[in-house]
């Protein structure tokens, strides 16, 4: 028998996204975000939209793909697929899913795709007004324990506890992508750089977590090509060839009222090994990371579930000088990430990483042949995948 | 003058789910009893509450009162107000309790006293009933505080 694997046989071929705005300052509705972001994708890969067979998205994306397929025109739809659960936990996943389906067959040219126009629709860091709670919400809300900040604050302020992890760690995650940002001109926070001073003087949102650990909220839209393998050298630019992918969550996550047995973790603790297995790499192979930062203490965790270093070296490995580009031993966040750059729910995430496979990122890594990501630390499931370039195959 | 709840009022009402999983948690927090699940057929404790024993798969889940104290797994103080509510609250604590005489399932609370205490993670704490009798409808929370 083969072996299973979605190992070299798709490859991201295609990436667009829209100018990135402050949330709710989008001139566009999110629809038009989403169709801009994904005519965007289809110039870079050099394809005719009218190629697109499938769409995959996550977090209950509100612009679907039935839509999307009439407006766009597109002759036929094939594969249509939402993973499940929200944050940005889906967003390595949906690369996954819409690779599961173009390597089994079902689809020759899917789209990942987000797009938010929180003016539009209600902010995540905001609760709803008054009502009532009922389930979960119900052991939560009452106690002021609505927004997700405040719902993994913690998971962080346990393994911080349990580990000895000090307030630098979180802060050098902030500094790094900021700095990155700053080498960005599509950046929200180009030409806002963050010193050390200043996060530590800014507010708490909520412990262990000060403003600059929090993600922000923003307006916008990402999209990336997936296409066989055996088709990648077709297009524009180099192809990023996917190596591995995993989604998931470990022995239940889920259990409610914060009762997930392991619970001080970013919930990639049995993901992490599976996604090695399939690339077949090992973490000391990785050239360079995008970790999506909701917030900085999940990063740390998602760090150390991914075995870059050991939770009792988290406070000497975690400096600004190591997560630098270029010359950092873990390059981090090279595009300033959901800090600094946009919080495109994390994809930007992925765009980036094909950006350090082909050469062209603002804050570039020599010589890149393995690029990761890793999407939506601490909610249930989540995901991550790696990238590599032609030599890795 | 102290207000005679912890969070200001108009936070969510609590109420039971329309399936009546939680139905005997809430009922039994307004007589002043702490019921949690436990597994009629193996004993396994359960927080929150399921239809089914996640150990066994027995559908004949009991609820068993427990006494009211634990200890702080984890804690946060949120400062920033993300609720109408909340706007003029200043910042309050949020502990994770876990009870060791119960499977070490963990409730949540805010932890009663100055909101800009120390708090630490291991320390005894003991449950309090908060009531809302002037909610719509009328509610009671458990809420937690040093000592026991
Ligand atoms: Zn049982």
């Amino acid at each position: 028998m083969t072996e299973r694997t979605l190992r070299g046989k798709v490859a991201i071929v295609g990436v667009g996204e829209t100018t990135y705005y402050k949330h709710g300052k989008s001139p566009d509705p999110e629809f038009v975000l989403a169709l801009k972001a994904i005519l965007a994708a289809c110039a870079d890969a050099g394809i005719d939209p009218r190629k697109i067979d499938g769409f995959a998205s996550y977090s209950n994306d509100r612009n679907e793909p039935s839509r999307l397929a009439a407006a766009l025109g597109l002759p036929d739809l094939r594969f249509s697929n939402m993973m499940w659960g929200g944050g940005g936990g889906g967003g390595a996943g949906a690369v996954g899913n819409a690779a599961a389906a173009v390597a089994a067959g079902m689809a020759d040219c899917v789209v990942v795709y987000r797009a938010l126009a929180q003016g539009q629709f209600q902010r995540f860091g905001a609760a709803a007004p008054g009502g009532v709670a009922s389930g979960e919400p119900a052991l939560n809300a009452p106690y002021g324990l609505m927004s997700p900040a405040q719902r993994f604050a913690m998971r962080a302020m346990r393994f911080m506890h349990e580990n000895g992890i000090g307030h630098n760690a979180q802060r050098a995650i902030a500094l790094a992508a900021y700095a990155h940002a700053q080498r960005n001109p599509r950046a929200v926070m180009h030409g806002k750089p963050l010193t050390a001073e200043a996060y530590d003087a800014s507010r708490w949102i909520v412990e262990p977590w000060r403003l600059y650990d929090c993600c922000m909220e923003n307006d916008g839209a990402a999209a990336v090509i997936i296409v066989p393998a055996e088709r990648a050298r077709d297009f524009q630019h180099k192809p990023a060839y996917l190596l591995g992918s995993a989604q998931g969550s470990e022995y239940r996550n889920g259990a409610r009222g914060h009762n997930a047995p392991l619970y001080a973790t970013s919930s990639f603790t049995t993901v992490a090994p599976r996604l090695y297995g399939m690339a077949k790499v090992k973490p000391s192979d990785v050239d360079v990371l995008q970790s999506y930062e909701n917030f900085t203490g999940g990063v740390l965790m998602s760090l150390v579930e991914h075995g870059f270093f050991k939770a009792e070296e988290a406070n000497e490995f975690l400096v600004p000088e190591n997560l630098m580009a270029p010359t950092g031993k873990l390059p981090l966040n090279t595009s300033g990430g959901n800090l600094a750059e946009c919080y495109m729910h994390g994809l930007e995430l992925q765009i980036e990483a094909v950006r350090q496979l082909r050469g062209t990122s603002t804050a570039q890594v020599p010589d890149v042949n393995v690029s990761m990501v890793i999407s939506g630390p601490m909610v249930t499931p989540v995901s991550s995948m790696i990238l590599g370039s032609g030599e890795t195959l | 003058m102290t207000t005679a709840t912890y969070l200001r009022p108009g936070l969510p009402t609590p109420v039971p789910e329309n399936d009546g999983l939680d139905k005997p948690y809430w009922d039994g927090t307004r007589r002043g009893v702490l019921l949690v699940q436990r597994c009629k057929a193996c004993g396994t404790w359960q927080w929150g509450p399921e239809w089914i024993c996640h150990k066994c798969h027995s559908f004949d889940v009991g609820w068993e009162e427990v006494a009211g104290r634990g200890r702080i797994y984890s804690w946060e103080r949120a400062w920033h107000p993300v609720h109408p509510a909340l706007k003029e609250q200043g910042p309050y604590i949020v502990v994770l309790v876990e009870l060791p005489h119960a499977g070490n399932i963990r409730m949540l609370g805010n932890l009663l006293g100055d909101p800009r205490q120390e708090v630490r993670i291991g320390a005894e704490v003991e449950a309090v009933f908060e009531p809302h009798d002037d909610a719509k409808p009328p509610f009671t929370l458990v809420q937690w505080r040093y000592g026991g």
